[in-house]
């Protein structure tokens, strides 16, 4: 469970969400997620649709988005579920925003295989940019966060900013992402080591070349 | 060393494409049907015959886990399948591939164990912050069901069956079946009571199975391959072929499917390019992921990377997550790291876990900079052992064992920082 977060006055939050409702797109994608589970048992859906109400409130603040209480609240309701059930969820998961972030969230895995590999100075170079953990910047742009093991071992250090993941970070390339986001420039996604593709040993694949440059078939070696 | 032909994820690195049409080229989806036509209990039969353990941690016979399951499940309580996809065990890194790069394996592994456990239905259960692998699932499936492979009469088998894809939020508790469980019905993430099993009440109160993401893709190619063939790898009760996942200080941290029963040094020498300066270097290694205890570097060198193998050295095979830390690392610190993860995720329904975590923690970092009293290492070690096993869930006994490979093994180094913190110089003195 995250640390609490510094929830927003209630009554504001209501003045500016309170009239919150799915767009029509968006409706249409909850009701596609309820209908993968068995009837009477929309519960089910709820993570996904507070994650869609999340989305959504980012898109109208420009910002990652976060979880106001009228926003459970119509999740709740959009289900027919209490609302104290939606909220159990939206506070025991840590990816939903109790707290606005800024236009980039980024999240510095900080768990032992990161830590090991200098997640240190990943976090040193965020900081060095101004970025403070556990807050926003004053411009609104970046919401800095240490997370658990985000399952990018073999690539680490590792950040995810959105829906992005950077992975064989160091000082100077942790700057440049930054730098980048701060410009408006889209980051090369995924690993940063030139030459790497992905979770392959650095320097070339010690197995499974064949595979390297076309997509071949094992099975006539049997 | 395991020839290619022999790997069952040659897509692995994803140097090639995950769709469809190339997952087929590569042998995926090949005449489904007729793997399902032997019957339900023969194909249980083959995956028991193979030898497969599960492998997201536990290493339970996979075939015997779908025995347990109804035989003539009704409408009104059918059988369920729920793979476990929430990788978040520190150091695990394999599911991730599996699913962004050769997630038909997967899928198809998900209708024939379906089949043979009599589900009607698979939920792949995502963590959260896979979002780009949820992307490349959900699209999967979609080519799966735009092809006819899967919903009715699925890859022309004449058996129904769903696949959907269920995205988490952000929680490492829900890697635990029950609380993954829970987590699928809309609620919080927190391990129920066994008994009843899964297998008797599960999802919605039905029979379900949860099976690790590498358990169920690697069944297509056991049952075209053989049951012999991959018992034919490995040692007795630790058979067949696994990702390894290599972090920490090594030249090339990488995923590799290997032998299982590859000894270590063997498997760091040929694959990661060997220990950052080199093995004198080597400190301690964990095996198996964050939640199994470390082994140093002594003891490490010629053991087989299987279940039996890790054991025998007081430690376990896990995930085959194997965290590497050379003499550079500050040991106290990195599982200090690991206690503030298992505070930070303890789900809070059991007093031992929840209390105990936050304790352990406080206590490592103090462990960690000396400022602490000889006599709270034992302290600490009694606390581990009243967490140890006093809990629903495993998460408590995950949050001690760390530290007690910690005392077991770095005993003098934990009271030469509490000396040295002291400003004590007898040690010196003595001299």
């Amino acid at each position: 469970m995250a640390d609490a977060a510094h929830t927003p006055n209630e009554a504001d939050a209501r003045a500016q969400f309170g009239a919150f409702a799915f767009s029509a797109e968006n409706k249409k994608t909850a009701d596609m997620y309820i209908g993968r589970y068995p009837a009477g048992r929309q519960q089910s859906a709820v993570m996904a649709l507070l994650d869609l109400a999340q989305r959504q409130v980012g898109e109208e603040t420009q910002t990652q988005g976060w979880l106001p209480v009228p926003v459970i609240e119509y999740v709740a309701s959009y289900l027919g579920m209490p609302y104290m059930r939606a909220y159990e969820v939206a506070t025991f998961y840590t990816m939903y925003n109790l707290a606005p972030v800024g236009r980039f969230h980024v999240q510095v895995c900080g768990t032992t295989p990161c830590m090991l590999r200098g997640s240190d100075d990943i976090m040193a170079a965020c900081k060095n940019r101004g970025l403070v953990k556990g807050a926003t910047t004053p411009d609104g742009m970046f919401t800095l966060n240490e997370v658990e093991c985000m399952g990018n071992c073999a690539s680490a250090p590792m950040v995810q900013i959105n829906d992005d993941n950077y992975e064989d970070l160091d000082y100077d390339s942790m700057t440049a992402i930054l730098q980048d986001l701060s410009d408006g420039k889209q980051p090369k996604v995924g690993t940063q080591l030139p030459g790497r593709h992905t979770v392959e040993p650095y320097g070339g694949a010690t197995t499974l070349q064949a595979m390297v440059d076309k997509n071949h078939d094992y099975r006539g070696e049997y | 060393m395991l020839a290619d032909k022999d790997r069952i994820f040659t897509n692995l690195y994803g140097y090639q494409d995950f769709g469809l049409k190339a997952a087929q080229a590569r042998g995926d989806w090949d005449k489904t049907a007729n793997l399902m036509k032997a019957g339900q209990d023969a194909i249980i039969e083959e995956v028991k015959a193979s030898g497969l353990r599960g492998r997201g941690g536990a290493g339970f016979p996979t075939g015997m886990k779908w025995s347990f399951m109804p035989k003539a499940p009704t409408p009104e309580r059918p059988n369920f399948l729920v793979i476990n996809a929430d990788e978040s065990e520190p150091g695990s890194c394999k599911d991730r591939e599996i699913i962004r790069h050769d997630p038909h394996k997967l899928i198809e592994g998900a209708l024939i164990a379906g089949f043979a456990m009599r589900a009607r239905a698979a939920y792949i259960y995502i963590r959260g912050e896979y979002i780009f692998e949820a992307k490349v699932l959900e699209k999967a499936v979609a080519e799966a069901y735009a092809a006819g492979l899967l919903g009715k009469n699925a890859a022309k088998s004449g058996y129904d069956f769903d696949v959907f894809v269920h995205r988490g939020a952000g929680a490492y508790i829900c890697g635990e079946e029950t609380a993954m469980i829970e987590s699928l019905e809309g609620k919080k993430g927190q391990p129920r009571l066994k008994p009843p099993f899964p297998a008797g009440a599960g999802l919605y109160g039905c029979p379900t199975t949860v099976n690790n993401v590498e358990s169920i893709a690697v069944v297509p190619t056991i049952l075209r391959r053989g049951a012999a063939w991959f018992k034919s790898f490995g040692r007795e009760n630790n058979h067949g072929t696994k990702l390894f996942q290599i972090s920490g200080h090594v030249e090339k941290p990488c995923v590799v499917e290997e032998e299982m029963g590859i000894p270590f040094r063997e498997l760091i020498e040929k694959h990661c390019g060997g220990i950052r300066g080199g093995w004198d270097n080597l400190l301690a290694v964990i095996p198996g992921g964050s939640s199994v205890p470390l082994v140093p570097a002594a003891m490490m060198m010629d053991v087989p990377m299987d279940f039996d193998g890790c054991k025998a050295v007081g430690s376990g095979l896990g995930t085959a997550a194997v965290i590497v830390m050379d003499k550079s690392t500050d040991i106290v610190r990195a599982i200090s790291r690991l206690s503030y993860f298992y505070k930070h995720e303890s789900c809070g329904q059991c007093t031992p876990c929840r209390e105990g975590t936050g304790w352990m923690w406080r206590v490592m970092e103090k462990m960690r900079t000396g400022n602490a009293e000889i006599g709270d290492i034992d302290t600490l070690y009694d606390v581990t052992k009243q967490v140890e096993g006093h809990t629903i869930c495993a998460l408590g006994d995950a949050a001690a064992w760390p530290i007690q490979g910690l005392i077991k093994h770095f005993r003098p180094e934990m009271e030469r920082r509490i000396h040295e913190a002291k400003g004590d110089d007898m040690l010196e003195a003595a001299e």
